[in-house]
């Protein structure tokens, strides 16, 4: 299906992330956001509040972060499809309702623009250091999709891509942004609405009556209940079975939770965007996510120069984690370098993949500002010796 | 839609990278104008522009800036390294961004809020002065030192910045934004002839 032109505000423009991501859920056919305003993510609900009104969405400014993820899921759950943003001290809030929404398996999109923390940290500098918070955050066992766009254009087509991703797997989705892109201000494209491909929501072909809200059969997703229209269903935080009704034991334990599991783990290869340059016959790769990426490219066109075979890795989806293809790539290298606003958190998984195939190194960073490209050019040249 | 990043591969990797910061305190202004004059180039003149700011947790005063990089390339690295050009409307913001200069780079002051410049090579304006009384309204200081840029610099075309300034206009003010631009652009102007 292709987006409604009234939805898409086609042309050049010059936008900060926020706005580009806002105006990629309004693209996506967002119509309801609830959230609570935190710096550095105010832009998207600010600008998501300016132009709701006039397309018919429903902005609410809810009481808290709980409060502000309870909503969107209940808004998706009603059949609309829904978002909210917030930052460090808002996600640790929502991570509560947000573990809700995998476990009722609810489609909607939650985008972190990372400051640095911990606690109230930075509010005005960026930080990408709440990546394993994303990826276990909420209490159970879980997968997660989370996207890590580097500019304002990829903040617009990362949110429509996380509204797409969370309709197919039914599940809510992460964008783990951050306030430099946030609040860095570029030209952005948007295309023509006929150019835009959206995944529209599953419902069931079934009659009322006939059909229960998760119907797992090992393979496709199930499809959702619409509201509204004779289904009575129920749906819960508890353990349930395809019913959507608890049933505390261990056999329906098993089978919810590998359902969630599996969905992700076993679509991974469909979930995962990876970026690649000079990865084939380098000796050194260097691999990093969001701002963080676009950053290191200039300390790696300075290591080419001095005739270091060198590839980078960008890492569009960072949640699942590209474990395939670190594997395979760690065999053929010589050093894996991690470059990340933290000290060392993406850093974990990378080096658990390589499983000392190779050298593996971390450019860590406290946050506050981006990395310096010479700091990790140093690095790079530290570990080619 | 393409699959997001694949814009930047086979890029031409052009070195002209050119860095601006406009400076001064909250409220002057200079946040609007580096989007003024990163929309003219980035959109009006098809290079690439990526404008950032970095503002602490008060609404206004205290210092302000708005960096500006500019470059027929990609930009990877966001954020301003050595500035080619530094617009400086207080004190203030003179002495604490005049060592972030490039050597040999552009100095653009406010002449009378900036009484010590740490340099003999630089241009003055009275760009707050000019604003109240040439055009009536101090609030246009900011477009003044667009055009003065626009003249001494040739980063960015006037047909654009003039375009960029006259969109961000709110309607009723456009002449008086016009007039501003001109200003900017005569002042500097005879400026130049003045030194040649």
């Amino acid at each position: 299906m292709k987006a409604k032109p009234e939805n898409v505000l086609t042309g050049s423009h010059y936008l900060d992330g926020n706005h580009a991501s806002a105006e990629g859920a309004i693209a996506a056919g967002c119509r309801f956001f609830g959230g609570y305003p935190i710096t550095p993510s105010t832009e998207i609900a600010e600008r998501i509040s300016q132009r709701f009104p006039r397309i018919g969405g429903i902005f609410v400014q809810m009481e808290d972060e709980l409060a502000s993820m309870a909503a969107i899921l209940g808004a998706s759950n009603g059949g609309v499809k829904s978002m909210s943003c917030t930052s460090g001290p808002g996600f640790s809030l929502m991570m509560e309702n947000f573990g809700l929404g995998i476990m009722m398996e609810t489609p909607c999109v939650l985008v972190n623009v990372q400051r640095g923390g911990p606690s109230t940290g930075l509010p005005t500098l960026p930080g990408q250091a709440d990546m394993m918070q994303a990826r276990w955050g909420s209490h159970g066992d879980y997968e997660v999709i989370a996207l890590a766009p580097d500019s304002p254009q990829e903040s617009f087509e990362l949110t429509i891509h996380a509204f797409n991703l969370s309709e197919k797997y039914r599940m809510p989705v992460l964008i783990m942004t951050d306030e430099c892109v946030g609040h860095m201000t570029e030209k952005v494209v948007i295309p023509s609405a006929d150019e835009i491909d959206l995944v529209e929501r599953k419902y069931t072909d079934k009659k009322p009556g006939e059909a229960w809200p998760y119907e797992w059969n090992g393979k496709s997703i199930p499809p959702m209940l619409p509201v509204g229209k004779g289904y009575k269903f129920h749906i819960t935080g508890l353990t349930h079975d395809e019913k959507g009704y608890p049933v505390i034991n261990a056999e329906a334990q098993e089978k919810n939770v590998r359902q969630l599991i599996d969905k992700v783990k076993k679509n991974a290869d469909d979930i995962i965007w990876l970026e690649e340059w000079d990865t084939d016959g380098a000796d050194i790769i260097v691999m990093s996510y969001g701002i963080s990426s676009r950053v290191a490219r200039p300390a790696i066109a300075k290591a080419r120069a001095d005739g270091i075979k060198i590839g980078q890795i960008r890492m569009i989806t960072v949640w699942p984690f590209p474990e395939k293809r670190i594997r395979e790539l760690a065999g053929k290298v010589k050093a894996m370098v991690m470059v990340e606003l933290n000290h060392g958190q993406v850093y974990l998984e990378m080096d658990r993949c390589a499983a000392g195939q190779c050298v593996t190194a971390v450019v860590g960073h406290s946050g506050g500002t981006v990395h310096k490209p010479d700091d990790i050019y140093k690095v790079i040249k530290d570990v080619v010796k | 839609m393409s699959a997001p990043g694949s814009k930047k591969n086979g890029k031409k990797n052009v070195d002209d990278r050119y860095e601006i910061r406009l400076s001064g305190s909250g409220g002057q202004g200079l946040i609007l104008a580096g989007v003024i004059l990163a929309t003219a180039i980035g959109v009006g003149d098809g290079k690439n522009a990526v404008q950032s700011q970095s503002y602490g947790p008060e609404a206004r005063g205290g210092a302000s800036r708005a960096d500006v990089v500019v470059s027929s390339g990609e930009i990877y690295y966001p954020k301003t390294m050595k500035l080619d050009m530094l617009l400086a409307l207080t004190q203030e913001a003179c002495d604490k961004y005049y060592p972030d200069m490039k050597e040999g780079g552009i100095l653009i002051v406010d002449s009378n809020l900036v009484t010590q410049v740490p340099t003999k090579n630089y241009h003055g304006f009275p760009f707050v002065r000019l604003a109240r009384e040439e055009i009536g309204h101090a609030m246009v200081a900011n477009v003044i030192a667009l055009g003065a840029i626009a003249e001494l610099t040739g980063i960015v075309s006037k047909a654009s910045l003039k375009e960029a300034v006259l969109a961000r206009a709110p309607r009723g003010t456009e002449d008086k934004n016009k007039k501003a631009l001109e200003l900017g652009f005569s002042i500097a102007k005879k400026a130049k002839g003045a030194r040649s």
